[in-house]
């Protein structure tokens, strides 16, 4: 039974999204601080070095930390304001359950805890053991995801749970480990500094990493050139020397043919390719056909474009290519990523100074919350679930037996879709808020409200919460202790600043105690850094080694690169310097691309692209940042970009109403008229729920390989419409309401 | 300051808004921003342009203070209003070319961005500068910009007909010798160059 148990505003009332305004006491009666805590941004993949004040168990402001390398004091504004998460009044205090009728109320502990338990197993007795499934998150520490791995395949024995970088990092992931055997960054970010030519994929670096603009522009200052490529002109594309407005999806069309009049024009790096890698020759079978003029037609630029970043990128000295979600969130994403990937490979311009490529990771813990075997086809250390060696190694390591380990399990989207089969009867999530960041928001409601049982550990009610039977209560990064693995492979140290407020607790022991009811003895950890020990030994030996990695060394030494096989390794800031790469042959694999059209692409009924993303005030799914004042007053309401000569076809102005329509849903915010975006395409920010939900109107096509969602293209129909006053439209932006 | 200067580069500005989130942090004016982050003109482009007082040598604000409310530091630093002097009359407001100057209501008073005192003053650096992630604010020595930076520093505006230098540099093309602002009219025609920033323009070439 999940559906919500009484109306919308009913529960936004008690349980908000509200506004925290000030630090605890208000501006003005702020004080010294009890102590200073060094630790990290608990929101995007760059992990932020900061410093928390904390005052009498809460923390009562922020000082930059300078000395953090990766930073040195820098902040977005989301860094500066995330404190205000804590001593919030929508803060989760107490394990809630839902009463029909009434909402939500307190429960203890043990009653929250024994039932989930029951219903777990109640479930898997009845319908069998993969009836129950996990989503998980990877903006949990280190700890905590290898810990939601263990706990899905040793205490509910389930071999469904997956992750919230299935929205994210999987299309880099697959694509990396397709051509080097391997996932990670390839380059420390120092190494962008002396790179001679940039190309951004895909990126709107400003506002979804922005503390990467200085690299950016410390490259810029040094000679660099640098290319862009979005749909948008980005403030990072503004002042690029060669923006490139591809359309939404047509991203291989500009790397293709940049290969090609690399390979016209003697820019490819042939020693290198027979050296170091396989599979050219069909890659440069394939590319011959994609000429700037038909490659232009994939891409919808202007063939020179293409030929110009060939100019640009073919004979530079040292090259870095950033990809991220941009060329990620395709039902072809994997293909996009690879199609770049093999610019890098082609120049030979890999694994030395200014030379190289990262994704972008966009989580907290985005590198490492894919590392510590949530994902539903992982183990710890990266290592295959499939793999008769991986599973024996991490057997021993668990103390269990080799066949109670469950085989690969059901992506994210997937379980949404098996949830609707019936297949799937129960669901924990931890971490995520599905109902705002998974495609075809309808889709996933109905979804949700078919489960016989769903818990769910947060620390506030979020939009998916509210369809739980159970809340657990959970805990604030800033709450307990653990490491994260940022963009740069890099593993740091987050220090717990204050103590879980009220009953609430931290997720690592919620975790434990759940899998203690579940009849397993091996959660027995009396802190993570117990668990931070489990995962190394885990990870010993896999593709993501840990095992030389401690806390100590994290702290004295700016954090500690993996792979990191023993206590006296430096770590590897850069991949492949000597050539080699993971794969069993040490060479790189080529891979031929074709471009294909996205699941959806316009047509008569449905003319126009929309495209998703973010804004740099707010993350992800907003259940954060839309309970932080001054986040709020930076973008308080999500807005649709329109080109004017697109508004002008549709009567729209500027600050219309519009409604933004697909096939499977709908959402009405005001319209930005701009003409920074391709006349043909509509951008719509996602981080706000109900009718302002821009996953209303996204398709839920996958990707074959990394079934990734398809958030950056599909087909809507826009017009003006009138201001809406329906209940949800009178809540507060925060809650979906319009201003 | 040690040698330590301000540096304003709008070239570099990503209109995040960690300034203005930072300077409302700051110990000396909670929850008061003292920073204005400018949209130039959305519909336009994407530019953005964060405003700090620029600390002129001879403070058109302090000029026109009937109160004498509004003080330079030995080393250059215009400060806010003193408190027990300030009336509120608002004409700093109004003198100010950059717009940086806001009156208070709720406390009767002006206040404006003092280049954070209350930190520069310890050997920190502003809160501003240190956060800014793209670094269009920057505090450091002109020695370090020099070296690490296209460009140079200017510190000569006119307005109009009217002559201003601040302490703030403005970092800015080796061809840009001093900063010459003229009126525009507000809602007139647009003065960004069309093709650059129009994406249906780039796209018919």
């Amino acid at each position: 039974m999940a559906k919500i148990p009484i109306p919308i505003p009913a529960l936004v009332d008690r349980f908000g999204p509200h506004l925290n305004t000030e630090p605890p006491g208000g501006w003005t009666t702020a004080g010294e601080p009890d102590r200073v805590v060094k630790t990290h941004c608990c929101f995007c993949g760059q992990q932020c070095g900061i410093q928390l004040k904390v005052k009498d168990n809460q923390v009562i402001g922020f000082e930059p930390w300078e000395d953090f390398p990766f930073n040195r004091g820098k902040l977005c504004p989301k860094g500066v304001k995330r404190y205000l998460q804590g001593a919030h009044p929508d803060r989760l205090m107490d394990p809630l359950e839902r009463v029909d009728g009434e909402g939500f109320v307190p429960t203890t502990w043990d009653n929250a805890l024994d039932r989930t338990a029951s219903e777990i197993r109640r479930i898997q007795q009845q319908y069998g053991p993969d009836a129950f499934a996990m989503l998980s998150g990877a903006s949990l520490t280190n700890e905590k995801a290898y810990l939601m791995g263990k706990f899905a395949r040793v205490a509910v024995r389930s071999a469904n749970i997956d992750y919230n970088g299935r929205l994210c990092m999987v299309s880099a992931a697959a694509a990396s480990k397709k051509i080097f055997g391997v996932d990670r960054a390839a380059n420390p970010w120092e190494d962008i500094l002396h790179a001679k030519v940039i190309l951004v994929a895909g990126a709107n670096v400003a506002e979804c990493a922005p503390i990467t603009t200085h690299y950016l522009w410390e490259a810029r200052e040094r000679g660099a050139k640098i290319i862009v490529l979005d749909p948008r002109m980005t403030p990072v594309g503004r002042t690029a020397d060669l923006y490139i407005p591809v359309r939404s999806g047509g991203d291989i069309g500009i790397f293709n043919g940049m290969l090609q009049v690399m390979i016209e024009r003697g820019w490819i790096d042939r020693a290198f390719i027979s050296g170091h890698t396989t599979g050219w020759e069909k890659v440069e079978e394939t590319v011959r056909r994609y000429t700037p003029e038909f490659a232009a037609k994939i891409a919808g630029v202007p063939a020179e474009m293409i030929i110009k970043a060939a100019e640009m990128w073919g004979p530079a000295a040292t090259s870095f290519l950033l990809h991220a979600r941009g060329i990620e969130h395709h039902s072809k994403g994997v293909d996009n990523c690879m199609a770049a990937i093999q610019l890098v490979l082609a120049t030979g311009r890999i694994g030395r100074a200014g030379c190289g490529y990262a994704m972008i990771t966009g989580q907290g813990n985005g590198q490492g919350g894919r590392e510590q075997g949530q994902k539903a086809d992982q183990l710890p250390g990266a290592r295959d679930i499939e793999n008769p060696e991986h599973r024996a190694h991490i057997a021993r390591v668990w103390g269990v037996e080799e066949p109670s380990i469950p085989r690969k399990g059901l992506s994210n989207y997937e379980i949404i879709h098996a949830i609707h089969e019936g297949k799937i009867k129960g669901l924990l999530s931890i971490c995520c808020n599905p109902m705002i960041s998974l495609p075809d928001s309808a889709y996933v409601r109905a979804a949700l409200e078919k489960l016989e049982f769903y818990a769910v550990v947060d620390f506030f009610l979020s939009e998916s919460a509210r369809h739980a039977d159970i809340v657990l209560p959970g805990s604030l990064m800033e709450e307990d202790e653990g490491t994260t693995t940022n963009v740069e492979g890099r593993v740091i140290h987050h220090k717990k600043a204050v103590d879980p407020p009220g009953n609430a607790r931290v997720d690592w022991q919620i975790i434990c105690d759940l899998a203690r009811r579940l009849g397993s003895d091996k959660f027995e950890y009396r802190s993570p850094r117990e668990i931070f020990d489990e995962l190394r030994r885990a990870s010993q030996g896999g593709v993501a080694d840990y095992f030389g990695i401690t806390w100590e060394r994290i702290d004295r030494e700016y954090g500690v690169s993996w792979p990191c096989p023993a206590p006296d390794h430096p770590g590897t800031p850069r991949l492949y310097q000597n050539g080699r790469f993971f794969h069993a042959d040490g060479k790189a694999h080529f891979h031929p691309i074709e471009w294909r059209p996205a699941a959806e692409e316009p047509d008569a009924e449905y003319p126009i692209v929309l495209t998703t993303g973010r804004v740099v005030s707010h993350f992800l799914s907003g259940n954060q940042t839309r309970r932080i004042a001054g986040l709020m007053k930076q973008e308080p309401e999500p807005f649709c970009e329109i080109h004017p000569r697109l508004a002008g076809t549709l009567g729209v102005a500027e600050g219309d109403f519009v409604k933004v329509e697909s096939r499977r849903g709908a959402v009405t915010v005001k319209a930005r008229v701009v003409k920074t975006i391709r006349p043909d395409t509509v951008f719509i920010p996602y981080h706000w729920p109900s009718d302002r939900a821009a996953n209303r109107c996204t398709i839920g096509a996958l990707d074959p390989i990394s079934k990734i969602p398809e958030y950056k293209i599909c087909a809507v129909r826009v017009m003006k419409t009138a201001r809406p006053v329906d209940a949800l439209a009178m809540l507060s932006p925060a809650a979906g309401g319009v201003e | 300051m040690n040698g330590l200067g301000f540096f304003l580069d709008y070239s570099r500005c990503i209109g995040c808004q960690a300034c203005v989130q930072a300077c409302e942090e700051c110990d000396t004016h909670r929850g008061r921003s003292m920073i204005h982050l400018e949209t130039i003109q959305r519909q336009d482009s994407v530019q953005t342009a964060p405003q700090i007082c620029m600390h002129c040598e001879d403070p058109i604000c302090a000029q026109v203070c009937p109160a004498d409310a509004i003080k330079k530091t030995p080393d250059g630093v215009v400060q806010s209003s003193l408190k027990p002097r300030c009336i509120g009359c608002s004409n700093c407001v109004l003198s100010c070319p950059f717009g940086v100057p806001k009156y208070y209501a709720e406390i009767d008073q002006m206040m404006k961005c003092d280049m954070c005192y209350d930190r520069t003053s310890v050997g920190k650096k502003p809160m501003c500068a240190t956060v800014c992630p793209s670094q269009a604010l920057a505090f450091t020595t002109l020695e370090e910009m020099q070296r690490s930076r296209q460009g140079h520093a200017i510190q000569d505006w006119t307005f109009g007909q009217e002559n201003v230098r601040t302490k703030v540099y403005l970092w800015v093309p080796e061809e840009t010798v001093r900063f010459q602002i003229d009126l525009v009219q507000i809602q007139g025609p647009s003065r960004i160059q069309e093709d650059r920033n129009d994406v249906a323009a780039l796209l018919e070439d």
